[in-house]
């Protein structure tokens, strides 16, 4: 009886306040070699197949590289370019201007996590300057926030889980909405669309900063649907997610303008309102 | 032959314990995620039938505890659920005993039930969407998997002569 009373009150104490994340971080590092143990095979194949590639495919590879690295050189050379007068016109607005974000690769690690949300075990952890509410995207667009942190590893949780929302704007024409995760199959959904909102399929969905946690203009989806029930008062528009939530082995911890690993060490206690 | 002493084997339950916890870790494909069977379920009623006097309801919430920390769920989900079990599994253990494996296969489905569903009751509770076959297919694949469980771990019981 005193331990399903003892449950009750932990759940309820994680639920809804953030006292319990030392016993939690606690009992990760106890955890962490069990998930470690689990991630060694899959880590141990990588390394395998990153060592017995052959010297021909490496040949290969590297061409590939290569080439695809001129390519992005080139698009890169114009962008700062237009990095620079962008900063230049926003000066000349006397807006605040955007700094680059810095990033971190971090490495999804091959443990399974509660089925029912969706989460991923990260290798980093606040030894590395990870902190709650810190932004996660991959090469495609962002991924979630990292929702605990221990010492050496970190959960993040995905933008398609049900309890994660995401300020965003359609590119085509800025309005702005938010992004829920829908949970049972990868997706997400804006909320709270008016019937006669101009959102069109194949727009392109990218946060909007509002939160002040995720940076702007990062890609988050494309709308895939769009359904106008007139029986209902919003519209239903459901956006597939650009970021491969469930292929990716790498992914990027981002710190924003004027958070670097460093400084947010010695604030933990005020997460992600640095931006 | 001298008594056993009480502490021993301690650490040979520990080990089956860490053991179910990184099955339960292990990366399963999509398809096969929600037939993963209840490892930690199954081996807490095996230790607990076996050596009621030592594994009871306390073992059931530690072991609740890291689970939960483990996938990630609120603290204290896996508790409440592992807990009820032990406490279950604790009452009935004099009848179960008497049972072949493939009968106490059985009850372990209705134990594994009663897991299953009050996780997802908390889950549910949170506002997460839940299925029907997230409950019968681990119970399932558990009850066809019991048997040979236990024949396992009895005989890992009596290697080390755990008692």
């Amino acid at each position: 009886m005193a331990f399903v009373l003892a449950s009750l009150v932990l759940m309820t104490v994680d639920h809804r306040y953030r006292h319990l994340e030392v016993v939690r971080a606690g009992l990760s590092v106890l955890v962490l070699p069990l998930q470690l143990a689990v991630n060694a095979p899959f880590q141990l194949a990588q390394w395998a197949s990153d060592r017995l590639a052959t010297r021909r495919s490496l040949m290969d590879e590297n061409a590939r590289l290569r080439a695809e690295r001129l390519l992005i050189d080139a698009r890169l050379g114009r962008f700062s370019d237009l990095e620079a007068e962008n900063r230049r016109l926003r000066e000349l607005l006397d807006s605040s201007s955007r700094v680059g974000e810095r990033v971190l690769v971090a490495e999804v690690m091959a443990v399974d996590m509660d089925p029912f949300s969706h989460k991923i075990l990260l290798n980093r952890g606040s030894r590395d300057g990870a902190f709650l509410g810190q932004p996660l995207i991959d090469a495609n667009g962002v991924m979630g926030q990292v929702v605990h942190v221990t010492p050496f590893s970190s959960t993040a949780l995905l933008v398609t889980d049900p309890n994660h929302a995401l300020p965003v704007q359609v590119t085509r024409n800025g309005l702005r909405a938010i992004a829920i995760g829908r949970g049972v199959s990868s997706g997400l959904e804006l909320a709270h669309m008016p019937l006669n909102a101009d959102v069109r399929v194949d727009d392109l969905v990218v946060t909007s900063g509002l939160d002040g946690r995720f940076p702007s203009g990062y890609p988050v989806g494309r709308v895939s649907q769009v359904r106008l029930d007139t029986g209902r008062p919003f519209a239903e528009v459901r956006v597939e997610p650009s970021a491969h939530m469930e292929r990716n082995r790498e992914v990027l911890l981002v710190w924003g303008a004027g958070q670097g690993p460093g400084e947010v060490a010695r604030t933990p206690a005020n997460p992600g309102k640095g931006l | 032959m001298s008594p056993p002493s009480p502490r021993r084997g301690t650490v040979t339950i520990a080990v089956s314990f860490l053991v179910a916890l990184m099955l339960t870790a292990l990366p399963l494909p999509h398809w096969a995620e929600p037939w993963r069977p209840a490892w930690v379920t199954l081996v807490l009623a095996y230790w607990v039938l076996a050596l009621p006097h030592r594994v009871g309801v306390g073992v059931g919430w530690g072991l609740g505890l890291l689970l939960d920390v483990l996938t990630g769920a609120l603290l204290g989900q896996h508790a409440l659920s592992l807990s009820l079990v032990a406490f279950l599994a604790l009452r009935l253990h004099q009848r179960l005993r008497v049972l072949s494996p493939w009968e106490q296969g059985v009850s372990i489905f209705l134990l594994v039930v009663l897991d299953r569903a009050l996780s997802l009751w908390v889950t549910g509770i949170q506002g997460m969407p839940t299925e029907a076959r997230a409950i019968w297919a681990p119970a399932l694949t558990s009850t066809l998997l019991w048997p040979w469980l236990f024949v396992v771990l009895r005989d890992v019981r009596r290697r080390y002569q755990v008692s």
